[in-house]
């Protein structure tokens, strides 16, 4: 996607440039002005009183702490669940399987609300298993076992999609050797699958863990919204909204902003490292023209 | 998996592939998270809304507040996901056909709405369209309310959806093949023709499954929605903003009810992408 386009023409003509104009119109109206804006207006009042809207409010540092714990928890479990599930998917053939494939999909076309719901019908007091957990004395919903379990919903596909396709292009040939020469399954996922997957599990992580910072609507509905011990950092965005204030949720939104673009570099170097090992993927099969006598090597 | 009984042929489809170890620890990894954490708590969700019964289902999901609020969602998302579609069509071709200077810088912005959280995009834009927001101070006297109203539903969720419509069309325009473009050119076609009859059919497809996303996208949103619309009750409400509402009233059966209603919604939608994938996929070919 970010390969220089082929034979592509300049925007010299009339029409090319009203496209470009277009293009840009809407990137920078819809994308650029409201990201600009946030920073701007978080920094209006001078970086003192950002940094006072920031450290200087207890309920703010909770929030900043809890999201640093229920995202990354989120995005390991997804990455176990991703890695897991994208080794079934494109080493072993199985009935049921394309059914699976489109069963990952499914948090994506579920509005994170009513996900959050269906977590309260489960572990909500009056729930399914309300009475069984109150006995434990385990609270999951109003508290953080809840976001977890709401943010891994709502990321769960990210990862293993990352991962599926990049492991059905590379094969399964250097793990089959692997297992030939002796190897365990733990080595041949440490020594040969994690380094050729290593780029794809990263861009999934990376896309993952800024859509776990950032969920509102199932995290909202499970939290209970308590300010100082289940509001995470975007429901802090929301709740000093309604309380005009304005200025802080600014500040909270600003953190969230700058590292939404570390997020969208990281994906850009990322993307870069895949293209290239994708290249090297396709030099290293091009050979096979050598088996092929036919195209003598000059085959496509 | 290791005992194979005798009788049957130990050679399976795909056999090649079964000597790799990890079948076992990787099923049960998956199915406990899709079964405990996808499929249950749906099912109880569907369940929940079923032993409502017929005449009980209907009343808690079928209110004149919740239809309107059924209408403002569709209406909304529909209005966003055409205009997702257009303007994705349009950054799409001039990403992938024009050569000019920040290209890439326009190429990686379009991701934006992927990773910036939801609430800080309806908390911008809200204070964008504002009278005395950056934008709003233009428009507000022309006329045109981009915040607390319908409009500004669109807006976000326009905002939301815009690089999934973006991201379906953009590899496909890159594989149109361009010599069918030039021969319909060279044998007399104008820009217009040629675009109508030789490049559109060819990324329909893609540009119908960008809609579908960006709609699915659209349907369940809720963190920038809640920000921007005011959730005025059959103005501005839309269906997630309800079932919360329900919920802190603590009326979970009219809750389950109406995210029955929005998780069919979506679910439809889900189909309608996967047929069409499908479709696009043999296309290919």
């Amino acid at each position: 996607m970010t390969s220089k386009p082929r034979d592509a023409a300049t925007a010299t003509s009339p029409l090319g440039l009203l496209l470009l104009a277009g293009a840009v119109a809407t990137v920078g109206l819809l994308i650029v002005a409201p990201l600009a804006s946030v920073f701007v207006d978080a920094f209006s009042n001078g970086p003192r009183a950002w940094w006072e809207a920031l450290a200087h409010d207890p309920d703010t540092r909770h929030a900043i702490w809890l999201s640093l714990t229920v995202a990354p928890l989120a995005v390991l479990i997804n990455t176990i669940f991703g890695v897991a599930a994208a080794w079934l998917v494109a080493r072993f053939r199985f009935p049921g399987r394309s059914l699976l494939v489109s069963l990952f999909d499914v948090p994506f076309s579920v509005s994170p609300v009513v996900a959050g719901l269906a977590l309260v019908l489960i572990f909500g007091r009056q729930g399914l298993l309300g009475p069984t957990l109150a006995w434990l004395a385990v609270k999951v919903i109003f508290a953080w076992p809840g976001l977890v379990l709401a943010t891994t919903f709502v990321t769960l596909p990210l990862v293993v999609r990352e991962l599926i396709p990049v492991m059905e292009a590379i094969g399964p040939e250097e793990e089959m050797a692997a297992v030939s020469l002796g190897a365990n399954g733990w080595q041949v996922f440490w020594r040969v699958t994690l380094p050729n997957i290593r780029w794809a599990l990263l861009h999934g992580v990376v896309l993952a863990n800024a859509r776990a910072m950032g969920e509102f609507g199932a995290v909202y509905v499970v939290s209970g919204h308590i300010a100082g011990a289940t509001d995470t950092m975007p429901l802090r965005v929301e709740k000093l909204f309604q309380e005009y204030r304005t200025p802080a949720s600014m500040a909270v939104a600003s953190v969230l902003a700058a590292l939404a673009l570390l997020t969208l570099v990281a994906k850009v170097f990322i993307e870069r490292q895949l293209e290239t090992e994708s290249k090297e993927l396709e030099a290293a099969r091009a050979p096979g023209a050598d088996t092929d006598p036919t195209t003598g090597g000059l085959g496509p | 998996m290791k005992s194979t009984p005798p009788s049957s042929p130990p050679i399976r489809r795909g056999r090649t592939r079964t000597v790799l170890p990890g079948f076992g620890l990787s099923a049960a990894i998956t199915s406990l998270m899709i079964v405990g954490l996808v499929i249950i708590p749906l099912a109880v969700l569907i369940l929940r809304a079923a032993s409502l019964g017929p005449a009980g289902f209907l009343a808690a999901a079928w209110t004149p507040r919740a239809r309107a609020a059924y209408a403002v969602s569709l209406g909304a998302s529909l209005a966003a996901a055409i205009i997702s579609s257009l303007l994705g069509l349009l950054v799409a071709w001039v990403l992938v056909r024009l050569e000019f200077p920040g290209r890439r810088i326009l190429d990686a912005l379009v991701d934006v709405p992927l990773a910036l959280p939801t609430a800080v995009a309806g908390l911008v834009y809200s204070t964008l369209y504002v009278e005395k927001g950056w934008l709003g101070q233009v428009l507000v006297p022309m006329g045109i309310r981009g915040a607390y109203s319908r409009l500004g539903i669109v807006l976000v969720l326009v905002f939301v959806s815009l690089p999934f419509a973006i991201r379906v069309v953009q590899p496909v325009i890159e594989s149109l093949d361009k010599d069918t473009e030039e021969a319909a050119r060279l044998l007399g076609a104008s820009k217009s023709q040629t675009f109508l009859r030789v490049v559109l059919p060819g990324i329909l497809p893609a540009v119908v499954t960008g809609f579908a996303l960006a709609l699915a996208r659209a349907l369940g949103e809720y963190g920038s929605v809640v920000f921007i619309s005011g959730n005025m009750p059959f103005k501005t409400e839309i269906a997630p903003v309800l079932i919360v509402s329900r919920l802190e009233e603590f009326a979970y059966a009219e809750a389950t009810a109406i995210a029955v209603v929005l998780l069919g919604m979506s679910l439809s939608m889900l189909i309608v992408v996967n047929v069409l994938q499908q479709r696009l996929a043999r296309n290919a070919q």
